[in-house]
């Protein structure tokens, strides 16, 4: 199939509008048809992975129509290394948040599967898109279900989180609409070619200098509040404590990673000058994030706050791979990419069904649940110890190419940033000690029920890939190695060609 | 014995106004015969003489024409504006058929009176002579000086028909008073003559002055601050399609005349204009958006808003040339398109206690009880803060390119921010309509099927304009040429 990258973007869209026909009343069929559609997806988007030549790194499954001649914008997306496996993460997790609110979720059912749908067609164009207008269509249009998902379906303060996601982001992108301007315009008076398109503006070498600098920065405080790097962080505590369950496995399992995303295809090889040379930046901002994520994470009182700020600290260590500029790090942030949103995504599943059970997600309200629902127990130890980095599950793989690369630049650094492994050792066991072990010490408690056949179904998808990117990463790594290679290579052999002028 | 010849009078180059004046008479005339109680006939009579002069001005279309000695012109850009101001005349025209019956306001002389104002604004755009700007502004302004006190059993109303007279009389005699002495810097008041006049020399003092007194008056018609006083009292107490009305159709008339003078006849000054709108711009965006927030009138917020979209536009003539000048167009027209869809969704709700629901708290709920008129609302409302892929975003995707491109990158960033903020209000009707329960008194949806097709023409005006802009920016861009040979 010619459009494979094309069908598997905006099929969640059509199943979307096909499902505004559906009545209202129908819930089940709703949420019936939503799921499906989000499972055929996946289906559909599986023969990216075994149809992707991991010898090569060019965009694969490329489509190039022309949109608006006269502007050079164009319809182009395409997959390389990169944004295969957060193109597979995301068709993994929309029917998984999908299956997951499965009860959760009545008021409002036909809205709210139509915008979880709509949700998933902007994540997978912003992952696909090579074009740098059309990239920058679907990374807004994206907002618009997103703020519906919280704003509506949330907690008791989710219209102010809604409106504090949506201002955040807003603002980022709003420089960086101006920045993608000015790039068009610097690289048509260049080269004579105005255009969007994201490759040719690449085999471009811009000069160094104020404008180069000056839209990196752009370009940067848009992806950075999307990961969040410290301290563009606030918004996200607010957003994942009151989004609904399936709205925060969403937004820590795909959102957070557009701007990682964000940081290795657009700034990496746009701005390479500029990239080197705030990398110390970065790297140091990145290292203050996993610290502060780790310890803010240990005081918490709530699963879900705790959960929120662990990942302030994981996509740290994110951001540390990306900017060491090697390809250990750099393999290593991608696929602690997808471990994050595997790991965090799962967590925040578990912490919903025991809120769907209890109605409290404060660690003090349980205790001793071992003895009462042990297959929950000893599920939710798995994802914590993932989530926490043992070896032998996914979290290690990432975190360990990360560091490798990280001692490689800046062996001090890469110390302080090694602490927050410990850290998270410290506050998700004692958060697990403190929920699952001890007495039962509420009534409550003794009566809650274990899993049940559509949680095991929900969770047991992302399990097999937990372990299975822990006892295997090669097979995973193997995929993305040859275009972060090229990556690499282009961003240092443009850095070293402006230094030579 | 003196001949007297007879100037050359080329009809054609004025046949769309003379169509929509004619039928405006036409209106007139038929109100005084049966059937009295019902007007539904004379305001399908206004649509047809819409139509047709949309369908003469689109077979009229490419080539120029001219006529009653230059001071009136035909050519693609006139023709752009007449399809934008024949667009949202016809648009208010449906809005208004059930809207003026549920407020027992309805009456043949409104039509009429829509009518004298859409040739007004028409004849504006085609006006090559300050004069003739000038007699067009008046014709334009006085109809809708009266529409606007159509309710006349509501004070607020009144007040604002009052208000929006007396400040807009001074403003035209401004305006005057800046033809008069750009008339006595060159001549001439034929504005390609002005241009000739002045070509390679230093603007003088006078010209100046006239500049910016000719300034003050636009200012005034597009409510650019700090000329904007007026906006807000007049878009809460008109009636809501008159609103639309003065929102849209006098706006884009404004521009195409502000946009002519400026570019065409004073382009010699254009350091000195440009200078003057930069700061003019940056504060209208700013004061525009940030008053905004505070409102919690549905109307009076959209009011401030606009003033922030004109601020906006006046980016695009700050940065100049076909690219700025062709933004301003493609703007003027997804913002006709979404402004009078964002009225228009208004003039379709009403209270039990009161015709309007103008509140933004009668909105909570709304998508509750309305999910269709709720969602429609949503999306212009989007369209209005600029999210892709609707009209509003790639409207102001031109603009902003366009003041990147000029240079003027600062201007650009304090846009940006600014439709930044402007999320926080347009989103504020968001959270009431979806996550607010209603309290007390509420919006409720008053059917109309006139009402509801101008609101699918506006809705598929902002989605086709989003995801397939190119034709339409070209046709912009090719409709500037001419002003600036």
């Amino acid at each position: 199939m010619t459009a494979l990258a094309s069908v598997v973007t905006f099929l969640p869209a059509v199943g979307a509008v096909l499902l505004a026909f559906v009545p209202r009343r129908a819930e089940g069929a709703l949420r019936g048809l939503g799921l499906a559609i989000a499972i055929l997806t996946f289906l559909v988007s599986l023969p990216l992975w075994f149809g992707f030549d991991a010898g090569s790194a060019d965009y694969q499954f490329e489509e190039l129509v022309r949109w608006m001649p006269a502007l050079g914008v164009s319809y182009h997306v395409g997959v390389d290394g990169i944004s295969l496996l957060l193109i597979l993460l995301t068709t993994l997790l929309t029917p998984v948040a999908l299956a997951s609110a499965w009860h959760a979720i009545h008021d409002r059912t036909k809205e709210f599967v139509i915008a979880m749908l709509v949700l998933e067609t902007g994540m997978l164009g912003v992952f696909m898109a090579l074009d740098l207008f059309l990239f920058f269509v679907f990374w807004e249009a994206m907002l618009v279900p997103m703020y519906f998902i919280i704003g509506v379906w949330g907690g008791p303060r989710r219209v102010y989180a809604a409106i504090k996601f949506v201002l955040y982001t807003m603002v980022g992108s709003a420089l960086m609409l101006l920045a993608i301007l000015a790039l068009y315009y610097q690289h048509g008076a260049a080269t004579g070619t105005f255009t969007f398109d994201l490759p040719t503006i690449v085999r471009w070498v811009m000069p160094p200098g104020l404008p180069q600098t000056l839209m990196f920065l752009a370009f940067s405080l848009a992806f950075a509040i999307k990961v969040p790097l410290f301290p563009f962080h606030t918004w996200l505590p607010d957003a994942h404590v009151e989004a609904p369950t399936a709205g925060s496995v969403i937004l820590a399992g795909v959102l957070l990673k557009m701007g990682t995303y964000g940081f290795v295809r657009f700034c990496l090889p746009l701005f390479p000058d500029a990239s080197v040379a705030f990398a110390g930046l970065v790297f140091a901002l990145s290292v203050v994030g996993i610290v502060y994520g780790a310890w803010v994470s240990t005081v918490q009182p709530d699963l879900k706050k705790l959960v929120a700020y662990s990942s302030v600290s994981h996509l740290g260590f994110v951001m540390l791979g990306i900017f060491t500029l090697t390809p250990q790090g750099v393999v290593g942030g991608v696929i602690q990419m997808v471990n994050h949103g595997l790991s965090t995504g799962a967590l925040f599943l578990m912490v919903g069904m025991i809120y769907e059970r209890r109605h409290t997600r404060l660690i003090e309200d349980f205790g001793g649940l071992w003895k009462v629902i042990p297959a929950f127990s000893a599920l939710f130890l798995i994802v914590s110890l993932s989530s926490l980095g043992l070896p032998g599950l996914n979290g290690f793989v990432g975190e360990f190419l990360i560091l490798l690369g990280a001692f490689q630049v800046n062996p001090w650094l890469a110390a302080v940033a090694t602490t927050g492994i410990i850290f998270a050792a410290v506050y998700l066991l004692w958060m697990y000690q403190r929920v699952i072990f001890g007495e039962i010490r509420h009534e409550e408690n003794a009566r809650l029920t274990d899993l049940n056949l559509r949680e095991w179904a929900v969770l047991v998808p992302v399990l097999l890939f937990i372990v299975w990117i822990g006892v295997y990463p090669s097979l995973f790594t193997e995929k993305m190695r040859v275009s972060v290679d090229a990556l690499i290579n282009q961003v240092q052999s443009k850095a070293s060609v402006a230094a030579l002028r | 014995m003196i001949e007297i010849t007879a100037p050359p009078v080329l009809l054609s180059t004025v046949a769309p106004v003379l169509i929509v004046m004619g039928t405006a008479g036409l209106v007139l005339l038929l109100d005084l015969v049966p059937p009295r109680h019902s007007k539904d006939h004379l305001a399908s009579l206004a649509l047809a003489g819409l139509v047709a002069a949309l369908i003469v001005t689109v077979w009229q279309w490419g080539g120029e024409r001219r006529g009653f000695r230059d001071m009136v012109v035909l050519d693609g850009y006139v023709s752009f504006f007449n399809v934008v101001i024949c667009y949202a005349v016809a648009l208010v025209v449906l809005l208004s058929m059930d809207y003026l019956k549920r407020s027992g306001t309805e009456s043949g002389e409104y039509y009429a009176l829509v009518l004298f104002a859409a040739s007004g604004m028409m004849l504006m755009a085609s006006a090559t002579d300050l004069i003739v700007v000038f007699l067009a502004l008046e014709l334009m302004s006085l109809s809708l000086y009266v529409l606007a006190g159509l309710f006349k059993q509501s004070l607020a109303s009144s007040e604002a028909s009052m208000k929006y007279f007396l400040l807009g009389v001074f403003a035209s005699s401004f305006l005057l008073y800046g033809v008069a002495l750009v008339y006595g810097a060159t001549g001439t008041t034929q504005i390609e003559r002005v241009a000739a006049a002045l070509a390679g020399k230093t603007p003088s003092a006078m010209l100046v002055i006239g500049l910016g007194l000719m300034l003050v008056g636009f200012g005034f018609k597009i409510s650019s601050v700090p000329f904007h006083m007026w906006a807000p009292d007049v878009y809460q107490g008109a009636p809501t399609s008159v609103t639309a009305l003065i929102a849209t159709g006098s706006k884009a008339a404004a521009f195409a005349a502000l946009l002519r003078v400026l570019m065409s006849g004073l382009r010699v000054a254009t350091p000195q204009w440009t200078e003057l709108l930069w700061i003019l711009a940056a504060l209208t965006m700013t004061v525009g958006n940030v008053v905004a927030i505070a409102q919690s009138n549905l109307k009076r917020m959209l009011a401030y808003s606009s003033v922030a979209h004109v601020g906006y536009m006046m980016v695009g003539i700050v940065a100049g040339g076909a690219g700025g000048a062709g933004a301003v167009l493609f703007y003027l027209l997804a913002y006709t398109f979404t402004t009078i869809g964002t009225f228009g969704v208004i003039t379709l709700c009403e209270r039990t206690t009161n015709v309007e629901a103008d509140e933004v708290s009668d909105y909570a709920g709304l998508g509750r009880r309305h999910p269709l008129l709720a969602f429609v609302l949503t999306l212009f409302l989007l369209s209005l803060v600029g999210i892709p892929p609707l009209a509003g975003f790639v409207g102001k995707f031109y603009l902003f390119g366009a003041a990147i491109r000029g240079g003027y990158v600062w201007l650009a960033v304090i846009g940006v921010l600014n439709s930044a903020i402007a999320a926080y209000y347009y989103l504020r009707v968001i959270v009431y309509m979806y996550m607010r329960e209603p309290e007390g008194d509420v919006a409720t949806w008053a059917p109309s099927f006139a009402g509801g097709l101008a609101l699918t023409i506006a809705l598929v005006g902002i989605v086709l304009l989003g995801v397939m802009p190119a034709p339409f920016a070209d046709l912009a861009l090719a409709a500037v040429a001419p002003l600036l040979r």
